[in-house]
């Protein structure tokens, strides 16, 4: 089977509003080279699923993006600042304008829920404690969690509640742009269902950027706008689903095509059966 | 057009209030309590958000709020203005704390801080039957190991072998060589008084062979390396990485703690040899440099002064501090649970107690020798 890459993939013309844009970049650990040249953009207002296989590297370009991670080479730009400038000011600037959750959900030990909810809103803003109070107990209710789950300790949740109350210490500012890393593995499909309409809500009504790392092809069908393929350190593929799919490599064929990709793509017959 | 609410309340007539430019989580506050400034009364309230320019999950929760107050009194409220999305988002966001539970029960602080202190008792009191249980279970596996029932795993033994003694040689060696000096020169200007200087070299020779080199050693390792047990110990638990040990089918005493023990207890002996010596060298240098005493001459007054029983004694207590030291961190190390602060309060824990249990010990062993008529 003949791999081309499609030339730029990933990238949108230059004159397009995008929240981020990556250029060139290269990262590595030790020998390791994890990517090699890499571009990619996200539009404003647009989600963004990144595939690919386990190891290809997807946490690690978002790691690089938020600036945990550092770039060999190449070149970040969020909201059209330089997101390399190392200088205090400008990441602060930077850290205000976007929610982060981590695959390993990443919740402070020593807080509880609503107090993680309530760190990013305390760092940032002065808010009297009932207002925050309230917009802990609205961001409690919107991911999902159970009525007791604000006062427990991250030790004291499943992995799912862990995840969602990630995702509420990641929504609390209500940020242009979220970060999610595999916001639904370790969540029963309701639930799943559940984010993705929130997702949706969020990016009609606030006009959210998502940078989506999936591999929850019912979310990638539901909620994105694009997809982009990562493997072989660079993206191979990015579109709309339909045209991705389309895309002749044997892993994005497998991928889309393999029985969970089929049963994502036809939601009808699947339920038939 | 600039941020602001405008408040129309004609008596008697529908309450109208128009907001315009942007309501996010920064004005949050400002926008909750102009909503408020109006009772809720008949017939009720519009909100006009035509002149909306951005409105987040904040703005919305701030509305909702201001709706709800005028329901709940009984009157109608509506908005005016809104697009599909934005009366969608107003809707969804409930922030009333209702059945939601934000903070853990307090109760009554008179009952909360007597329940403090009864549970702090009660975990010390279980804290103490939990480490004998501890113990026991430790002689066990060791005693299997000892008895070749049980495999003792070499590679883990030598790994820690290099971090608590390779990898302390230099720190421990400066250490007694510092404090060799200090007893030699402190002791000279005293016996000086005397016209006894020359007993300085009994001095150092029994001081540091018996006592102070061992101590200092132990308390050393116990800082460096008790607390990492702990801390390494704790760090897996937190990460159910003793859970995994377990489910493989390994004793994690067998596996984490027995190597800690035996690497703890030799290094630990050699150590305090080394330390000793360490000092020895030192009190030779300042005996030499000051009291103009030859190396040589030395070395045959410390072969009169120091009995072999006070090496002995010092080379039996090493290891048995090396065995506390290790079985303290261990210890801690398992009973952390929770979050990343039990990590913190285990490790300090592990290294006081050791501390202190190898002072106890070392008061016990004195006393003991004593008797037995070692002085
Ligand atoms: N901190 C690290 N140190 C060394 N290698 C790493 C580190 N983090 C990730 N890697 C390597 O980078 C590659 C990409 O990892 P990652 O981005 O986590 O994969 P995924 O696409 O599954 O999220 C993997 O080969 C992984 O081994
Ligand atoms: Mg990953």
């Amino acid at each position: 089977m003949a791999i081309d890459v499609q030339p730029r993939a990933g990238t949108l013309p230059d004159d397009a509003d995008v929240a981020v844009r990556v250029r060139g970049l290269v990262t590595g650990f030790g020998n390791q080279i994890v990517h090699n040249g890499l571009d990619l953009d996200v539009a404003r207002g647009e989600v963004l699923g990144l595939v690919g296989g386990s190891g290809s590297g997807k946490s690690v370009l978002m790691r690089t993006i938020i600036g945990l991670n550092p770039a060999r080479a190449g070149h970040i730009e969020i909201f059209g600042h330089d997101a390399l400038d190392p200088s205090p000011s400008a990441q602060r600037a930077l850290r205000r304008q976007w929610g982060v959750l981590f695959q390993e959900g990443a919740l402070f030990s020593g807080l509880t829920v609503a107090e993680n909810i309530e760190v990013p809103m305390r760092e940032f803003l002065a808010l009297p404690e009932d207002v925050m109070a309230a917009l802990a107990a609205t961001r409690l209710r919107q991911v999902g969690l159970p009525a007791d789950a604000g006062a427990k300790y991250p030790s004291e949740l499943s992995g799912g509640m862990k995840k969602r109350a990630g995702l509420a210490r990641a929504l609390a500012l209500d940020p242009a742009l979220l970060f999610l890393d595999e916001p639904t593995a370790g969540l029963d499909p309701i639930s799943a269902a559940a984010f993705d309409n929130l997702i949706r809500l969020l990016k009609d009504t606030l006009g959210l950027t998502l940078f989506l790392i999936t591999h929850d092809l019912d979310t990638l069908h539901a909620i994105c706008d694009r997809v982009a393929v990562l493997g072989e350190g660079r993206v191979l593929a990015c579109g709309t689903i339909d045209q991705v799919r389309q895309f002749d490599h044997p892993w994005v064929q497998e991928y889309f095509s393999g029985p969970r990709g089929r049963a994502a793509a036809h939601p009808a017959t699947g339920k038939a059966a | 057009m600039g941020t602001g609410i405008i408040w129309d309340a004609p008596a008697g007539g529908e309450a109208r209030v128009a907001l315009t430019g942007r309501w996010t989580i920064s004005e949050v506050t400002d926008l909750a309590d102009a909503l408020a400034r109006e009772a809720p009364r008949a017939p009720g309230l519009a909100i006009d958000l035509a002149g909306v320019e951005g409105l987040d999950t904040a703005g919305a929760w701030a509305i909702n709020r201001a709706i709800q107050r005028w329901e709940q009194a009984g009157f109608g409220a509506r908005l005016d203005g809104a697009s599909p999305d934005i009366a969608r988002l107003i809707a969804a966001v409930d922030g009333t704390p209702g059945a939601i539970k934000l903070r853990p029960d307090m109760g009554n602080p008179v009952v909360a801080r007597v329940e403090r202190i009864g549970k702090a008792l009660v975990l010390q009191g279980r804290n103490i039957t939990n480490f004998l249980g501890f113990l026991g279970h430790v002689l066990i596996v060791l005693g299997g190991t000892l008895i070749g029932r049980r495999r003792l795993r070499w590679h883990a033994v030598v790994h820690q072998a290099e971090a608590i003694g390779v990898n302390a040689l230099g720190i421990i060696g400066l250490l007694l060589f510092l404090v060799g000096l200090v007893i030699a020169q402190q002791g000279a200007v005293q016996l000086r008084q005397f016209g006894a200087e020359v007993f300085t070299v009994n001095l150092i020779g029994r001081a540091t062979t018996r006592e102070l080199g061992i101590l200092l050693t132990a308390i050393m390792v116990a800082g460096r390396s008790g607390s990492a047990f702990a801390a390494q110990i704790g760090s897996m638990k937190l990460n159910q990485e003793i859970d995994a040990l377990r489910t493989i089918g390994l004793d994690p005493i067998e596996v984490l703690v027995i190597p800690r023990v035996i690497a703890s207890s030799l290094m630990l002996l050699g150590l305090a040899f080394y330390g000793g010596l360490c000092a020895l060298v030192a009190g030779g240098f300042y005996v030499w440099s000051e009291l103009a005493m030859p190396p040589d001459s030395y070395i045959t007054r410390l072969q009169e002064v120091i009995l072999m029983s006070d090496f002995v004694i010092g080379m039996v207590k090493a290891p048995v501090f090396g065995f506390i030291i290790a079985i303290m961190g261990c210890f801690h190390g398992f009973q952390v649970t929770g979050n990343a602060e039990s990590v913190g309060t285990r490790t300090t824990q592990a290294v006081v107690e050791a501390i202190f249990v190898v002072i106890v010990f070392d008061a016990f062993f004195a006393f003991f020798f004593s008797l037995l008529g070692y002085n």
